[in-house]
């Protein structure tokens, strides 16, 4: 009989639901002797128990030359659980996109059963490919190994976060601009401020190729790009036609539309270009009937975060539209003079969104040269009283 | 310009050393002493950016997180 290595009663709980468990897959890493592995699930049992957290972060700890992809983590118990004393995490900075070839990830896989625990999350809320656990002194080695087979480490602390995109024009006939080459260009322009942090707090990157938002852009980046386009959305009417034998096209179509601007007479479909807001619900009810114009491009948001640290920002539009593909450097210009500002008055762990907040979006377009357009109005202004600057009613 | 880089790394690097112990440094930190050492002329962000890479790159120092990215002195040093 083999003997039983571990008592974990509490998380043997986290694998009798139906779905597939993190506890699991620790222990038959653990089977396979990865003694950090052991040790770990050791580890989370005892803070279960004890209703306490055993992790410390932050810290020393790199590689040569970066200031970002790695994030310190050791355990307050090393003597009781010495394969987890250190157990570093390291983000990789994943192909956009997230397409690898299987060849791509054994080798990824082979590198971290060499170094660290074997645990990996694919993929980290920023979108890097996680390694979970290892210790200081293999650092530099898997650093190496990971760059010999073409990977980089991506961003953490103070700086610009690994830029995460959908899977764009690579799978979907929606994207209006080609998300993935974006994300790529921002990527390698930005290399410096990635690997060497230097604002008050980090900034997140996301590139959505439509409206549909499928990286969540609009909620969780502080320069959210999401495709758009300037034309009148696509209609195939023969298509609409055979939409209607199946579906309810006022009731689950153009009564659902936000501002009301689609009309449905039981043969045609109209569509008040002037007032779609390009929700996108339409072209998702009848993707075969519908589709984005064909004058596409991208519109640019700024200051969405998630509730981390002050409550979560939904992201405001900064600029309506811009052919990115074109023009993404634009979009560095537009990022470098934000920085400056930020950087100069943020205070530490400021997001972008927040400074916005606290300095007033007026101060802050005037400071990066930015002219205000109704677009950027998020609710309607509260204070009955309006200034005008004598250099404005002069002009007039 | 005409500051070199490695006069401004040098100069950051003693600044760093200087601060060591009393306060953690941010990038911006030492930017804006070095554009105020050197004067805006001689001196402007991205001279401090190749700077600070030099810094990093030569080991002379290293980046520490508590709460935000500091720039400190390796902990052999
Ligand atoms: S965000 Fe739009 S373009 Fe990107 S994958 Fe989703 S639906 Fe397709
Ligand atoms: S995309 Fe949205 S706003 Fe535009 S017509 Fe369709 S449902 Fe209406």
């Amino acid at each position: 009989m083999t003997e039983k290595k571990r008592e974990t009663p509490l998380l043997d709980e986290l694998e009798k639901g139906p779905w597939p468990s993190f506890v699991t897959e620790i222990k038959k890493s653990a089977d396979k002797g990865n003694a950090s592995s052991e040790d770990l699930l050791g580890v989370l049992e005892r803070s279960y128990r004890e209703k306490i957290g055993h992790w410390k972060h932050g810290g020393i700890v790199g590689v040569m030359g970066y200031g970002g992809g790695v994030i310190g983590r050791y355990n307050d118990l090393p003597d009781d659980f010495p394969g987890v004393a250190h157990f570093h995490t390291i983000r990789v900075n994943q192909p956009p996109g997230w397409f690898y070839t299987s060849d791509a990830i054994r080798k990824v896989c082979d590198i971290w059963e060499k170094y660290g625990s074997g645990l990996t999350n694919f993929h980290g809320s920023t979108g890097d490919l996680v390694l979970l656990g290892c210790r200081t002194e293999v650092l530099e080695d898997v650093f190496k190994e990971l760059t010999d087979i073409g990977f980089d480490l991506g961003g953490s602390g103070s700086d610009v976060r690994t830029p995460s995109c959908c899977c764009g024009k690579a799978r979907c006939e929606w994207a209006c601009y080609d998300s993935m080459q974006v994300c790529y260009d921002v990527t390698m322009n930005f290399q410096d401020e990635l690997h060497r942090p230097a604002f008050p707090y980090k900034w997140k990157f996301k590139f959505a190729g439509c409206p549909n938002d499928c990286v969540a852009s609009i909620a969780r980046s502080d320069m959210a790009v999401i495709g758009t386009w300037r034309d009148d959305i696509q209609v195939d009417q023969a298509a609409v036609a055979d939409y209607a034998g199946s579906l309810d096209i006022a009731k689950d179509v153009t009564r659902r539309c936000p501002t009301r601007c689609m009309g449905w007479d039981g043969s045609t479909l109209s569509i008040d270009n002037e007032n779609c807001v390009k929700c996108m619900h339409c072209i998702n009810a009848m993707p075969k009937a519908l589709s984005p114009g064909k004058d596409r491009g991208a519109a640019i948001l700024v200051g969405g975060k998630a509730p981390i640290i002050g409550g979560a920002l939904l992201s405001a539009l900064f600029v309506p539209f811009i052919n990115i593909d074109e023009d993404v450097e634009d979009l560095y210009e537009l990022c470098e003079e934000m920085w400056d500002i930020w950087g100069e008055h943020g205070k530490n762990r400021e997001r972008i969104g927040e400074f916005i907040q606290r300095v007033g979006l007026g101060n802050f377009l005037e400071q990066i040269g930015l002219d205000p357009i109704p677009e950027m109005v998020i609710h309607p202004r509260t204070n009955p009283y309006i200034f005008f600057e004598l250099d404005e009613e002069e002009d007039e | 310009m005409s500051a070199k880089v490695e006069d401004v790394a040098d100069a950051m690097f003693e600044m760093v050393k200087e601060y060591h112990g009393k306060k953690n440094l941010k990038a911006l930190d030492l930017t804006k002493a070095m554009i105020k050492k050197f004067g805006d002329d001689e001196c402007d962000k991205k001279l401090c950016k190749a700077a600070i890479r030099s810094l990093m790159d030569t080991g002379r120092t290293t980046y520490s997180y508590v709460g935000g990215s500091y720039i400190v002195l390796p902990p052999d040093k």
